[in-house]
C-alpha cells in the first residue's frame, strides 16, 4: 500500500506532479486553486526531483510556458480557476493546433466574468467543445475526490504524451479544497534528457540532431489544403479517442430504472442522494463520466436500450452535461437538469427531489 | 575567346576565389522578406554565428508572429512558433528545462513591445537566461504598416493616416532602454544592419549576447533597428536614408548596458 495522507484536493494534484516525474510547473495564484504553487514551492521539488516551478507573471505566459516546455519534449504542467483558464485559451488553441501534451487543472469556480471564488462547474462547455478558437478537443478527465486529484496526473501525463495532446482536469473548487485521505503513488523518475530525446526526439525541438532534418513546432500553416489536411488529422486522433479512451463509474445501475448522470462534486452529492431515495424504495443509479471528453454516450445509449425511464444530469452549472446526455439519450426517455449555480451546493434532499418531481412524476 | 556568361562563370568560380558562402544554417527556401528588408541580414548574422560557435545541436529558436513569422522555415535550426508576444514566455520554460541549450527569440516590435510588453520585461526581470534578438522598424509590416509602439512622432502608417500624434497614440516606446533599467538583464545593446559596417558591429554585438548566455549570466538583449521599405512607402535605398536621418535620431545606437552595468546615461 503507498503512503497515506490526509490532503486538500489541491495540495493532492501539487504532490502528484512532483511524484509523475513532471519536468515543469508554470503558474498564477489564483482562488480556489493557489495551494498547487504554494504546496510546490513549499516543497522545493527542484531537489526533490530537480523539477521546475516557476510562478508566472500571468496565466496568458504559464500557459506559454507550457508550449515552449512541451514543445522541447518536456512533462510540463499548470494549474488555475475559470477565470486564469479562459486567459490560458490562447495558448491551449495553439497547444491543440501544434499538438502538444501537457496537463492542465482547472479549479473551477462560479462566473461569467470575476463571478466568485465558491464552487462551480460552469466551465463544461469550455472544456469539452474547445474553448478556444478553431475546431480541436482536449481529452478531459473529471476527478470526484482528492485521490483522483493525484491518481489522474500520471494518466493525464500518458494521455498526453499518447496523443500529443493537452488534457485537461477539471475539477472544481470543492473537491480542490476538501480534504481526504489519499494514497499517494510511489514515485515515477522524471526522463532523463536521454530519455526526452529518445521518446519525443523526434518531433520536439530538443537540439537538432545528426541524421535528421530540423524540428519544427508550429500551429501555421498557410497551405489552405495542408491546413485542411491538418484539421482532419486532428479529428483522425480525436475519433481514436473516442474509441480508445472513454472511462466512466456505475453505481447501484444494475436494477435501476432512473439514472442520475453527474461529474465531480456533483457525483459525490448524487451519491448520497441515490442512498435516500432507494431507502424510498426508487430504483435509480449513478453515471458518473470520468473522461467529459470523450463521453460516454454509448453507456447511456445502452441504458436507454434496456428501458431506462429517465435521466436526470446533476450539475453545479446552469446545464451544460445535460446536452451531452440529451445527444445519447435523444427523445427516447425522459432528461431532466437539476443544479445549483454562483456557489450554492445542492443538498441530497434537493436531488431526491428534483428526481420525483421532474423524472418519476413529471 | 568570347567572353559569355557561362565562360566568365566558368573562369571565375572557382574554390580558390571563393569569399563568401550562405551558412547551410539558412535553409535554401526563398525569404519572404520584401527586397530591401532588413530581416535577411539578421537572419544571416544570427544563423552564422550559431555556425562559428559550433551551437548547431545545441539550439533552440522562438519565432514570433509578425513579419518573421515564418523565421522557422529560414533558420535551419530546431525552432518553435509563439503566439503573438509570448516568445519570451516559450523561451523561459526551455531555457529552464534546457539550461545546455542556446535559446532565442527573433521578434518584432509589435510581438516584443505592445502585445508581448508584459512577457518581455518579466523573463527579463527574471534575468531569463535567453537571448531575445528584437527588430524595431517602427510599423507593422506584415498587416499592411499599420502603427507600431515604437513608431516615431509625426510619422504616417495606415492607422496614423496624418502622422502619429503623441497626445493621442503615445509615444515611441524605448523598450530597450526599459530593459537595461532591470536587474536581470546582463548585456543590452542597440544596433543596426542597414550598412556593411553597421552588419559587422550588429554581428560582434550578437556574438556577446550568445556568449553572456553560454556563460549563464542573464538576459542578454540586442535592438536592431530596421527598416520597412514596403510600409514605409519607400525605395530600399531612400528607406535606408530615412533610417539614418530620423529612426537612429530616436534609437541611438550603442550598448547600453554591459557586464551588467549600465554604460549609457537612459534619456
Amino acid at each position: 500500500m503507498g503512503e497515506l495522507r490526509l490532503m486538500k484536493g489541491n495540495e493532492a494534484f501539487a504532490e502528484a506532479l512532483i511524484r509523475a516525474g513532471a519536468d515543469g510547473y508554470f503558474g498564477y495564484p489564483i482562488t480556489p486553486q493557489s495551494e498547487v504553487i504554494e504546496y510546490l514551492m513549499a516543497e522545493k521539488p527542484h531537489e526533490r526531483t530537480g523539477m521546475v516551478v516557476l510562478q508566472a507573471e500571468s496565466e496568458l505566459a504559464s500557459i506559454n510556458m507550457l508550449y515552449g516546455g512541451a514543445g522541447a519534449g518536456k512533462k510540463v504542467a499548470t494549474s488555475s480557476s475559470s477565470p486564469g483558464i479562459s486567459l490560458m485559451l490562447e495558448g491551449i488553441s495553439y497547444m491543440a493546433g501544434a499538438e502538444l501534451p501537457c496537463v492542465i487543472l482547472n479549479v473551477q469556480r462560479g462566473g461569467p466574468g470575476l463571478g466568485t471564488i465558491q464552487p462551480s462547474q460552469s466551465d463544461y462547455f469550455q472544456a469539452t467543445k474547445g474553448g478556444g478558437h478553431g475546431d480541436y478537443r482536449l481529452l478531459v478527465l473529471a476527478p470526484a475526490s482528492v485521490q483522483e486529484m493525484s491518481d489522474f496526473v500520471p494518466l493525464a501525463f500518458d494521455l498526453a504524451f499518447k496523443y500529443r495532446n493537452p488534457v485537461m482536469i477539471l475539477s472544481d473548487g470543492v473537491i480542490g479544497q476538501m480534504m481526504e485521505k489519499v494514497e499517494l503513488f510511489d514515485p515515477i523518475p522524471r526522463w532523463t534528457d536521454e530519455e526526452v530525446i529518445e521518446k519525443n526526439g523526434d518531433w520536439a525541438t530538443v537540439g537538432k540532431r545528426p541524421g535528421r532534418e530540423r524540428n519544427i513546432i508550429t500551429s501555421l500553416d498557410l497551405d489552405p489544403y495542408s491546413m485542411e489536411r491538418h484539421n482532419h488529422d486532428l479529428f483522425a486522433k480525436y475519433k481514436k479517442m473516442e474509441e480508445e479512451e472513454v472511462r466512466w463509474e456505475e453505481l447501484n445501475t444494475e436494477d435501476a430504472e432512473y439514472f442520475i448522470v453527474a461529474y465531480g462534486s456533483a457525483s459525490r452529492i448524487s451519491q448520497k442522494a441515490i442512498d435516500l431515495a432507494r431507502a424510498e424504495g426508487i430504483k435509480v443509479g449513478l453515471i458518473r463520466p470520468i473522461t467529459l471528453y470523450p463521453f460516454p454516450y454509448k453507456v447511456l445509449q445502452e441504458k436507454v436500450q434496456k428501458g431506462a425511464k429517465g435521466f436526470l444530469t446533476v450539475e453545479l452549472n446552469m446545464g451544460q452535461m445535460i446536452e451531452d446526455v440529451q445527444l445519447a439519450v435523444k427523445d427516447n426517455a425522459k432528461v431532466e437538469f437539476f443544479g445549483h449555480v454562483g456557489g450554492v451546493i445542492p443538498t441530497p434532499e434537493e436531488v431526491v427531489e428534483a428526481l420525483k418531481t421532474k423524472i418519476i412524476g413529471g | 575567346m568570347e567572353l559569355t556568361a557561362d565562360k566568365i562563370k566558368e573562369l571565375v568560380v572557382k574554390p580558390e576565389n571563393k569569399v563568401y558562402a550562405k551558412t547551410p544554417l539558412l535553409t535554401d527556401k526563398t525569404l519572404s522578406y520584401c527586397p530591401g528588408c532588413g530581416h535577411g541580414v539578421a537572419h544571416r548574422i544570427l544563423m552564422e554565428l550559431v555556425e562559428e560557435m559550433g551551437l548547431e545541436n545545441d539550439t533552440i529558436g522562438i519565432a514570433p508572429v509578425g513579419c518573421s513569422v515564418l523565421a522557422y522555415e529560414f533558420m535551419n535550426v530546431d525552432m518553435q512558433e509563439a503566439a503573438h508576444g509570448r516568445a519570451p514566455a516559450l523561451a523561459t520554460a526551455i531555457k529552464r528545462l534546457w539550461p545546455g541549450k542556446f535559446v532565442f527569440t527573433y521578434q518584432g516590435d509589435g510581438d516584443l513591445a505592445a502585445i508581448g510588453g508584459n512577457e518581455t520585461l518579466h523573463a527579463c526581470n527574471r534575468g531569463e537566461n535567453i537571448t531575445i534578438i528584437f527588430i524595431n522598424n517602427g510599423i507593422y509590416g506584415m498587416t499592411g504598416g499599420q502603427m507600431a509602439p515604437t513608431t516615431l512622432p509625426g510619422m504616417r502608417t495606415s492607422t496614423s493616416p496624418y502622422g502619429r500624434d503623441t497626445h493621442m497614440m503615445g509615444n515611441p516606446l524605448k523598450m530597450t532602454e526599459i530593459v537595461a533599467m532591470l536587474p536581470g538583464t546582463y548585456f543590452v545593446t542597440r544596433q543596426a544592419v542597414h550598412t556593411a559596417k553597421h552588419a559587422r558591429k550588429a554581428k560582434k554585438a550578437i556574438k556577446k549576447a550568445i556568449e553572456v548566455q553560454l556563460e549563464g549570466k542573464g538576459t542578454s538583449f540586442v535592438e536592431i533597428v530596421s527598416n520597412c521599405n514596403s510600409g514605409w512607402k519607400m525605395t530600399p535605398v531612400k528607406a535606408n536614408q530615412w533610417l539614418e536621418e530620423n529612426m537612429l535620431d530616436y534609437y541611438h545606437l550603442g550598448d547600453i548596458k554591459v557586464d551588467g552595468k549600465l554604460v549609457k546615461e537612459i534619456v
